[in-house]
C-alpha cells in the first residue's frame, strides 16, 4: 500500500486545438489539505475534471488506494467516494436541503420501495448536518440559503456519499470573512476524519491558512508540489507566472481634479438608504464592504439599471436624468458588471461584436449600414493596447480565459469613451498576471483624468488602488476613508458597523 | 502541422454540414428518380418552399432573439382573408358592397401586410414588457389570428379575386415565378438586416446574453418588439402570395405553416438556445424540407410516413444543434 489515496500519471487531456494537460503526474494523500493554484487556464481545474470524470483524460492513468480506475463519469466517482464542489453551484433551488442532498438516492418505504420515506430522510439529514456541525434546517427550502449555506449543502452531500476525496473549487469566492472562517473550519473537520481536501483558489492568502500541501500548475504542466509551510506568496507568484511579479498594484499617484459625479441621498427600496458620495476626475473611489451589503446594487442603480426611489445624480455639478443604461452611457458612464458570465460577455458572439456592442451607433454610416471595417480597426486597436490574448478577433469570446475576456469587456467600455467608468470586481475570478494587468490599465484611465468607481470584496486590492474608499454595510454608507487613513481594520470596522447588532450570518 | 489541417477540415465540414446534406439529397433523388433533375421540377419544389421559406426566414430571427413565433401559420391566413376581402371581382363583391370601388392592387397587398404587421408588434408588446414566453403569447396570438380570420369570413372562402392581384401568386417573370423571386429578395433582405445593420446584431447579442446586451445600452423591448413585427411582416408576404397563388382567400390557409417554419429554421442550424443562426442556413434549412418533401413524393412513399421522416429529421437537427452549442455555455 502506498500512502496516497489518488495518483495520477502522465495525464494528458487535449481539447480541439488545445492541449490542455501535457503529462501531469499529481499524487494526493489523505487527512490533508492540497491546494492547487495557478493561472486561468493552468490546468488545474482540467486535471480535477479529469478525476471526477467530467472529462476524460486522453492518456494517462487513475489510481485509486493504488487500484487502476476508469471513470467515466461523475455518479462512477461520487460511488467511490470521489466529489467536487464547483464555484458555481447548481442546486434545484425550488426544493428542500435535504431533498438536494439526497436527490436520486432517497430511502423509500413501501412495497417494491414506491413511495418517498421523507421522515428517514430528515433524521438522515439531521444526523449528517449535527455530525459535520452545521447550522442548516433539512426543511429549509434551498432558495433561501446563501450561497456560503448551499456550499455547507454541498459539502454534506459530499460526506453523504463517504467521500474521501472532495475537490472543492473556488470555494471562497463569493463568501464573507464570516463565512470564509467557518467554511474553514469545516475543511478541518473533514481533514480530521481523513478526507483528502483538494482545495482550487486563485487567493494566496488562504493558501497559508488552510493548506497543507501546494501544487502550482503553469501552461498546462504541473510546477511543483511543496509543502505549504515552505512557501511565500512571492515564490507562489513566481512559480506561477514564470516571472516575478514586484507589483501586484501599480498604483501611480496622479493629481486630483474636481468633483465630477456626485449622488445624493440614493435609496432603492429595501436596498439602499440615503447614499451620498463624491467622486472627482483622477480618483480611483473603491467601494468596499462585505458581500450583500448592497455596493452593486448602488451601482447598478447609478446606472440606471435599478429604479431609485430617491436621490440625485449630478455630472459636473448638473443634476442629469439617468432611467435606464442607454442614459448612463449617453451621460458617459461605463459600467464594467460584476459577473462576467450572466451579465457580461455575449458567449456566442465573437471578441470583436462583444467588444464594440455598447459603442455600436458609432460604427453606422450614413446609409445605415455597419461600417465592418470600422469594427475591425478598432478591436484590433483595443486587442493590442490591451494585450489581449486571442488567436483573432473573429474568435467566439467563450473560447478566451476569463483574464482575456474581462479585457474584452474593459476594452467594450473604453470604446464608448467614457468620463466615468464603474468597475464592479474587476479582477474576480481572473489570474494573478492578468489581475496585475488590469490594475496597470485601471491606474492609466484614472492618470488620464477619467473618473474610476472600483468594487471589490478585496481588501487587499481596495487599498493597493484607491485614493478614497466608500465602505457600504446594509445599504448605507457607514464610512468614506482617505488614502493615508486606510486600514484594514478601519474598513472592516465601518463594513460590520451596523451589522454588529444583527446576526453576522444574515 | 496536420493536426491542425484536420482540425480546419472538420471545421470547414461543420460549419456547411447543411449544405453538403442538401447537395447529397439532390444527388440521390437524381440517381432514385428521373424525373428530379428536371428544370420543371426543380421550378415546383421552389415554389413549395417559397411560402414555408418566407416564414422560416421571420422565424428564424425570432428565434436567434431567444424567442419563438408558432403564430405565423394563422397570420397566413388573418393575412390571407383580410387581402382577399379587398379584390374581389367587382361583379361578385358587389353583391355585398354594392358601391365599393375596384381597389388598385396595392390595396390589398399594403393591408395584407399591414395585418402582418400589427399582428407581430402586438406579439412583440406583449413579449418585451411582460414575463410571458414567447410560445404562450404567441399560441394566444394563434388562437385569436385564425379566429378572427373565421370569424371575418365566417369560414366560408373569399373567391373571385381580380386578376392583376392573382398574376402576383401565379405569375412569373421570366422562367421565374414571382413568389420564388420574392422569396430570393426577402432572403437577402435578412442576410443584409443580420450581417450588415445595428438591428441585426442587436439580435444577436439580446439571444446571447439578454443581460448583457441591456447593460451595454440596447434598446432590448424595442428590439424585440422590432423582431416580432419582422416576422409578421414575412408571415403576411407569404399569406398574400400563397392567397394570390390559390386564388382565393381561405382561413384554413397556412395550418401548421409554423411547424414548417421552426424546422426549417432549426435544421438551418438556428439554435434554439438563441443568439446564432444564418440568412445562408435557413434558406437551406427551407430547400432541404422542400427537397425532401418533393423526393418523398416522387419516390411515391406514403404521405403519413413522409410525416414520421420530417419529424424524426426536425428533432434529429436539434439534436445536433444542442451538441455544438450547449457546450460551449456551461
Amino acid at each position: 500500500m502506498s500512502e496516497y489515496i489518488v495518483q495520477m500519471k502522465n495525464i494528458v487531456r487535449e481539447f480541439p486545438g488545445v492541449r490542455a494537460l501535457r503529462g501531469v503526474d499529481f499524487d494526493l494523500r489523505p487527512g490533508i489539505v492540497h491546494a492547487l493554484m495557478g493561472e486561468n487556464g493552468a490546468g488545474k481545474s482540467t486535471l480535477m475534471k479529469c478525476l471526477i470524470g467530467i472529462h476524460m483524460p486522453t492518456e494517462g492513468k487513475i489510481f485509486f488506494h493504488d487500484k487502476e480506475v476508469h471513470i467515466p463519469d461523475t455518479i462512477t466517482a461520487l460511488r467511490m467516494g470521489i466529489s467536487m464542489i464547483h464555484q458555481e453551484l447548481s442546486p434545484v433551488l425550488d426544493r428542500t436541503v435535504m431533498e438536494n442532498i439526497w436527490i436520486a438516492r432517497e430511502p423509500m418505504w413501501g412495497p417494491l420501495g414506491l413511495f418517498v420515506d421523507h421522515k428517514k430522510m430528515y433524521s438522515m439529514t439531521k444526523k449528517l448536518l449535527e455530525e459535520l456541525e452545521l447550522d442548516l434546517d433539512p426543511r429549509e427550502q434551498v432558495r433561501r440559503l446563501t450561497v456560503a449555506k448551499m456550499q455547507m449543502m454541498e459539502i454534506a452531500k459530499a460526506v453523504s456519499f463517504n467521500a474521501e476525496v472532495v475537490i472543492m473549487d473556488e470555494p471562497t469566492s463569493a463568501l464573507t470573512p464570516n463565512e470564509v472562517a467557518h467554511l474553514f473550519k469545516v475543511i478541518r473537520s473533514l481533514k480530521a476524519k481523513g478526507v483528502a481536501v483538494v482545495y482550487i483558489t486563485h487567493k494566496l492568502e488562504e493558501i497559508f491558512e488552510i493548506a497543507d500541501e501546494v501544487t502550482v500548475f503553469r501552461d498546462g504542466s504541473l510546477i511543483v508540489t511543496k509543502p505549504a509551510s515552505v512557501m511565500t506568496i512571492d515564490s507562489l507568484i513566481s512559480y506561477m507566472v514564470g516571472r516575478k511579479l514586484d507589483e501586484m498594484f501599480p498604483k501611480i499617484e496622479c493629481p486630483i481634479g474636481e468633483t465630477k459625479l456626485e449622488v445624493r441621498h440614493l435609496s432603492v427600496p429595501s436596498l439602499i438608504e440615503d447614499a451620498s458620495f463624491t467622486a472627482r476626475r483622477g480618483e480611483i473611489l473603491g467601494i468596499s464592504g462585505l458581500v450583500g451589503a448592497g455596493r452593486t446594487e448602488l451601482m447598478e442603480a447609478i446606472f440606471g439599471l435599478r429604479a431609485r426611489s430617491s436621490g440625485e445624480i449630478l455630472i459636473d455639478g448638473k443634476v442629469v436624468t439617468i432611467d435606464s443604461p442607454v442614459d448612463a452611457i449617453r451621460q458617459g458612464i461605463g459600467f464594467l458588471t460584476e459577473d462576467r458570465r450572466s451579465t457580461g460577455i455575449v458567449p456566442t458572439t465573437s471578441v470583436k461584436w462583444n467588444a464594440v456592442i455598447a459603442h455600436l451607433d458609432h460604427y453606422i454610416d450614413r446609409i445605415g449600414f455597419i461600417n465592418h471595417r470600422k469594427v475591425n480597426s478598432d478591436s484590433n486597436l483595443y486587442r493590442d493596447k490591451l494585450s489581449i490574448k486571442t488567436p483573432s478577433i473573429e474568435t467566439i469570446i467563450q473560447n478566451l480565459s476569463g483574464g482575456n475576456q474581462q479585457k474584452v469587456l474593459v476594452a467594450r467600455w473604453l470604446l464608448t469613451g467614457p468620463d466615468i467608468l464603474i468597475l464592479d470586481e474587476p479582477t474576480r475570478g481572473i489570474d494573478v498576471g492578468a489581475k496585475a494587468e488590469i490594475h496597470t490599465i485601471i491606474t492609466k484611465l484614472a492618470g488620464e483624468g477619467k473618473t474610476i468607481i472600483m468594487v471589490s470584496s478585496e481588501l487587499p486590492e481596495i487599498l493597493g488602488m484607491s485614493d478614497r474608499i466608500v465602505v457600504v454595510c446594509e445599504g448605507k454608507i457607514t464610512g468614506i476613508v482617505d488614502r493615508k487613513d486606510a486600514t484594514q481594520e478601519l474598513i472592516m470596522r465601518y463594513a460590520t458597523n451596523a451589522a454588529s447588532y444583527v446576526s453576522a450570518s444574515a | 502541422m496536420a493536426g491542425s489541417n484536420v482540425v480546419t477540415i472538420k471545421r470547414i465540414l461543420s460549419k456547411y454540414a447543411i449544405f453538403f446534406v442538401l447537395l447529397v439529397m439532390g444527388i440521390a433523388l437524381s440517381a432514385l428518380s428521373p424525373s428530379f433533375l428536371t428544370p420543371h421540377n426543380l421550378i415546383n419544389v421552389f415554389i413549395t418552399a417559397a411560402g414555408p421559406g418566407m416564414l422560416a426566414l421571420g422565424e428564424g430571427l425570432v428565434i436567434i432573439s431567444r424567442g419563438i413565433d408558432i403564430s405565423v401559420g394563422s397570420i397566413v391566413s388573418l393575412t390571407s382573408v383580410v387581402s382577399a376581402c379587398l379584390i374581389q371581382d367587382p361583379s361578385y363583391s358587389a353583391r355585398i358592397f354594392p358601391n365599393l370601388p375596384q381597389l388598385p392592387v396595392i390595396v390589398p397587398v399594403l393591408a395584407g401586410m399591414t395585418t402582418g404587421v400589427l399582428v407581430g408588434c402586438f406579439n412583440g408588446f406583449f413579449i418585451a414588457y411582460t414575463a410571458i414566453p414567447p410560445m404562450i403569447a404567441t399560441l394566444g396570438t394563434m388562437v385569436i389570428a385564425r379566429g378572427l380570420a373565421l370569424l371575418i369570413t365566417n369560414a366560408f372562402p373569399v373567391p373571385m379575386l381580380r386578376h392583376e392581384f392573382k398574376i402576383l401568386g401565379q405569375g412569373n417573370i421570366g422562367p421565374i415565378p414571382i413568389m420564388v423571386i420574392v422569396f430570393i429578395c426577402l432572403a437577402i433582405v435578412t442576410w443584409v438586416i443580420l450581417n450588415h445593420t445595428k438591428f441585426g446584431k442587436n439580435i444577436y447579442f439580446i439571444g446571447g446574453n439578454v443581460n448583457a446586451a441591456r447593460v451595454s445600452g440596447v434598446k432590448v423591448e424595442k428590439n424585440i418588439i422590432i423582431v416580432y413585427a419582422f416576422c409578421g411582416f414575412c408571415a403576411s408576404l407569404a399569406g398574400i402570395l400563397m392567397t394570390a397563388r390559390a386564388a382565393s382567400g381561405i382561413a384554413t390557409l397556412g395550418l401548421n405553416y409554423e411547424m414548417d417554419a421552426i424546422a426549417a429554421a432549426t435544421i438551418g442550424g438556428t439554435s434554439q438556445l438563441g443568439g446564432v443562426g444564418t440568412a445562408g442556413g435557413m434558406v437551406v434549412g427551407v430547400l432541404i424540407l422542400g427537397v425532401l418533401n418533393n423526393g418523398l413524393l416522387l419516390l411515391g412513399v406514403s404521405p403519413y410516413l413522409q410525416q414520421i421522416i420530417k419529424g424524426l429529421i426536425i428533432i434529429g437537427s436539434v439534436v445536433i444543434d444542442m451538441r455544438k452549442n450547449v457546450r460551449g455555455r456551461k
